[in-house]
């Protein structure tokens, strides 16, 4: 095993990240985007691109920066610390570590415009209400040299903005199957493909899409037919392990706000900080983020060493990231008191958040189930 | 033993009431806040059936069951009562009439008020045409309530009020408040503070809603400026009820009476379902063994924590008050409807984070669970409240 410790490199860009998002996108960026209804902030997109973020895992050759999967969580949980909305995850992590695994020269030109931050995706992959990747039914029939897609994808993160969409189809198979799933990489506004926003709590983009006949070319299809899954698996484990720690950096800012609020308050003319009930669940929850940074970290490296091995370290940082950043925001809330429950304080944010990062790409017991399976039992 | 045969009697008679006098359409509807029925001089019905049920309950006292017949109630014992709510609840129809007023400054008044001030106030409380709310909390005095600091000085004929309160529900359609004012500043905490009866006419006083993290709320802050509160409204109808400067025991009692309430709200679900019912729906929902086993252990403990309460009960019933054990019920109600929750939006998946999405307002009422275990007191200071007072532990 590789230290688990930052580097030198690995330091600067979370100081730097850290001092970036604190200015420019603390939680009020996130209350003003809100309030706006849009789902992020164009302008700050292009200031992260400009820095280098949207292309964290694009070769040098195609401009990108190329820092590794544990640089990318890195990124992933400073924006999570301050709740800043970015399309980052799903292009510059998931759709970057798919297409740089599929190669050819589709591919280099699209990790190229996503390094410039001008190319969003979306991944257009599960169904149900729960991640369950493999019980994909959206079906792509054969049609002349290429393909028809029919069916819906319920919960497609950045999926409003994008303007390409992965989409995983059954070509074979049954559900439950890996073998038979087929990739796509098709423009968002292809004939057929229909977005509905849903108005989720984290005021995010969000939406479902339906494929209505879709046409798409041989051409389009990324990686080998029928077996697409291993090809998106990779991004998506790198997705998972990028959520997970944006999920640590959610609980951190929830728990920084709410220790900064047990210094402040006072009740009983004493500071509430003061009252060892309150102050052994800080602790604990201190503790909790420490070890789930460790889950963290190695996921990144891991990611990095081995990636074709990356399945436990992944699932174990998601699950532990699932449920450390649900403790901290219910603590954080609980914490504040009533002023907690107001709009007007930003804690409640950070709980929507925590809500449905923890759903997306598999939430607790679905990566608890996988460490249990990878375990041996 | 009750006289059973006497109970007997007494359903079929309620239930035979309440089957003709409570209109079928207003029956049978899932129990949803928005058709609440509050009363209130601003208060207009959604449709003439909820103000036959409302009267016809007017006529024979069963607004408030349990008050005496001269204040408006109908004397019913608790066990009388307990078989009306069950019989409302088999019959599936609404309460006919609820209040602040009915749920807290009523069971105040008639610990602690005067013959003139049960008549002047619960009268039109019973009948509808006064709605309450209550002033208690501020920004400085949550859990520590008694440190408020809304003053009332004393200027001969009457009090002038200047403070701010918080979390006043629905004060911007309250015709009154019942607010705890500091009358003496230098006596100790507890000691200075007395239980004011405050018309929300009274010029000065203004109201602005709060917004919650599950969107718009009933909250208000509530600001009195210079406001002048008379003495007395009327012979032997103080303004301040008890003694000026106990308000504390007042506000003690209350907040007992709340807390057993808040507790018990832990039962109704989405609608009326059951967490089996909604999980039933749900297909695969409890196929991860982690959803499932999350779903056993809450439904055991909502299953015992119903016997408690019912136990509970009957002990008060029994004339064995239930005391500091109160804040049990509180804590442990609430923290399991958090729970209940977080296992329903978790079983929902990604179908549960939107705002009205499948599920309808199952996201919003998720995040209003979260104030289960502060508001009324917090899941802290309960167990702050059994440490020190059930278990006799030694203060810090
Ligand atoms: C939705 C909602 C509805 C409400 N409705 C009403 C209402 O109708 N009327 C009304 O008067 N008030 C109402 N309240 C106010 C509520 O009673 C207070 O919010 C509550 O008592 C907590 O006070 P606070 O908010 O000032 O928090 P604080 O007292 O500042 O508490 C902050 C944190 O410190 C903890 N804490 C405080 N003291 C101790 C201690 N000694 N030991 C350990 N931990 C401690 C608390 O438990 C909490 O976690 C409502 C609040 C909410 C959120």
């Amino acid at each position: 095993m590789t230290s688990l410790l930052e580097t030198e490199d690995e330091t600067m860009l979370r100081d730097a990240a850290r001092g970036f998002l604190a200015d420019a996108a603390p939680v009020a960026n996130l209350r003003a985007n809100r309030d706006q209804g849009r789902p992020f902030d164009t302008a700050l997109w292009r200031e992260m691109a400009q820095m280098g973020w949207a292309g964290v895992l694009v070769p040098e050759a195609q401009g990108g920066a190329d820092m590794g999967q544990r640089a990318a969580g890195i990124l992933a949980e400073e924006m999570g610390r301050t709740l800043a909305a970015s399309p980052f995850i799903s292009s510059a992590v998931i759709a970057a570590t798919t297409l740089r695994a599929a190669a050819g020269q589709h591919s280099a030109d699209a990790l190229a415009a996503i390094a410039q931050g001008d190319l969003l995706y979306a991944i257009a992959l599960d169904e149900g209400r729960k991640h369950a990747p493999l019980n994909t039914t959206l079906a792509a029939e054969k049609s002349g040299n290429g393909f028809r897609l029919s069916g819906t994808k319920a919960f497609v993160a950045d999926g409003g903005c994008a303007d390409r969409v992965l989409v995983l189809a059954r070509t074979a198979g049954g559900p439950g199957e890996a073998a038979g799933l087929t990739l796509f990489d098709i423009p968002a506004d292809r004939a057929g493909l229909s977005k509905t926003a849903r108005a989720t709590v984290d005021s995010r983009d969000h939406a479902q899409m339906v494929f209505d006949g879709v046409e798409a070319t041989g051409d389009e299809v990324l990686g080998t037919l029928d077996d697409g899954w291993a090809l998106l698996s990779r991004g998506v484990q790198a997705g998972q392990a990028a959520v997970a720690a944006e999920l640590l950096g959610v609980a951190g800012g929830a728990y920084g706000m709410t220790v900064g609020y047990l210094k402040e308050r006072k009740q009983f003319d004493r500071t509430i900080g003061s009252f060892q009930a309150l102050q052994h669940r800080a602790a604990h929850l201190w503790a909790e983020i420490e070890v789930t940074a460790s889950a963290i970290a190695n996921a990144g490296r891991v990611l990095d060493a081995t990636p074709a091995e990356a399945g436990l370290a992944v699932s174990l940082a998601k699950a532990r990231a699932a449920q450390t950043v649900d403790l901290a925001v219910r603590e954080g809330v609980q914490m504040h008191g009533g002023i907690g429950m107001t709009d007007a304080y930003d804690i409640g944010f950070y709980m929507k958040r925590a809500r449905v990062g923890t759903e997306w790409l598999g939430d607790y017991g679905y990566h608890a189930a996988q460490v249990a399976a990878a375990r041996g039992f | 033993m009750p006289d059973t045969a006497a109970l007997d009697a007494f359903r079929t008679e309620i239930a035979d009431w309440i089957t003709s006098a409570c209109p079928p359409a207003l029956r049978g509807r899932p129990i949803s806040e928005d058709r609440i029925v509050w009363g209130g001089r601003k208060w207009q019905f959604q449709d003439d059936d909820q103000k036959t049920w409302m009267q016809a309950a007017i006529a024979r006292g069963m607004t408030a069951p349990r008050w005496p017949v001269e204040y408006g109630g109908a004397g019913l014992s608790r066990a009388e009562e307990k078989i009306y709510r069950e019989e409302l609840e088999r019959l599936q129809a609404p309460p006919p009439l609820e209040s602040f007023g009915l749920w807290m400054l009523g069971p105040a008044l008639l610990e602690f008020g005067t013959h003139a001030q049960k008549l002047a106030h619960l009268l039109p409380v019973t009948r509808g045409e006064i709605r309450w709310c209550q002033g208690y909390s501020e920004p400085g005095a949550g859990s520590d309530l008694a440190n408020v600091q809304t003053r009332a000085e004393d200027m001969g004929d009457h009090w002038l009020v200047n403070g701010q309160k918080i979390w006043t529900s629905y004060a911007d359609r309250a015709d009154w408040i019942f607010a705890l004012v500091r009358t003496d500043r230098d006596a100790p905490k507890h000691k200075g503070i007395s239980f004011m009866l405050i018309d929300m006419n009274s010029p000065g006083v203004t109201t602005r809603p709060i917004q919650l993290i599950s969107g718009k709320s009933p909250f208000c802050e509530t600001f009195f400026d210079n406001v002048k509160v008379p003495k007395s409204y009327g012979e032997d109808n103080p303004s301040v009820v008890g003694q000026v400067n106990r308000g504390w025991d007042i506000a003690k009692y209350l907040l007992t009476h709340e807390r057993e309430m808040i507790g018990g709200g832990a039962r109704g679900l989405l609608g009326g379902r059951s967490l089996g019912q909604f999980l039933g729906d749900l297909d695969g929902a409890l196929d991860n063994p982690v959803t499932r086993a999350e779903a056993m252990r809450i439904e055991v403990n909502a299953l015992a924590f119903a016997m408690t309460m019912e136990r509970y009960k009957d002990q008060a019933e029994a004339g064995r008050g239930v005391g500091n054990a109160s804040a049990m019920l509180k804590y442990y109600g609430t923290e399991l409807n958090k729970e209940r929750y977080e296992l329903l939006m978790s079983a929902a998946g990604s179908e549960a984070v939107e705002w009205d999405g499948p599920h309808g307002s199952l996201a919003p009422e998720w995040l209003r669970t979260k104030a289960n275990s502060i508001e009324g007191g917090t899941s802290e200071v309960m167990l702050d409240i059994i440490a020190k007072r059930v278990l006799e532990l030694p203060n810090s």
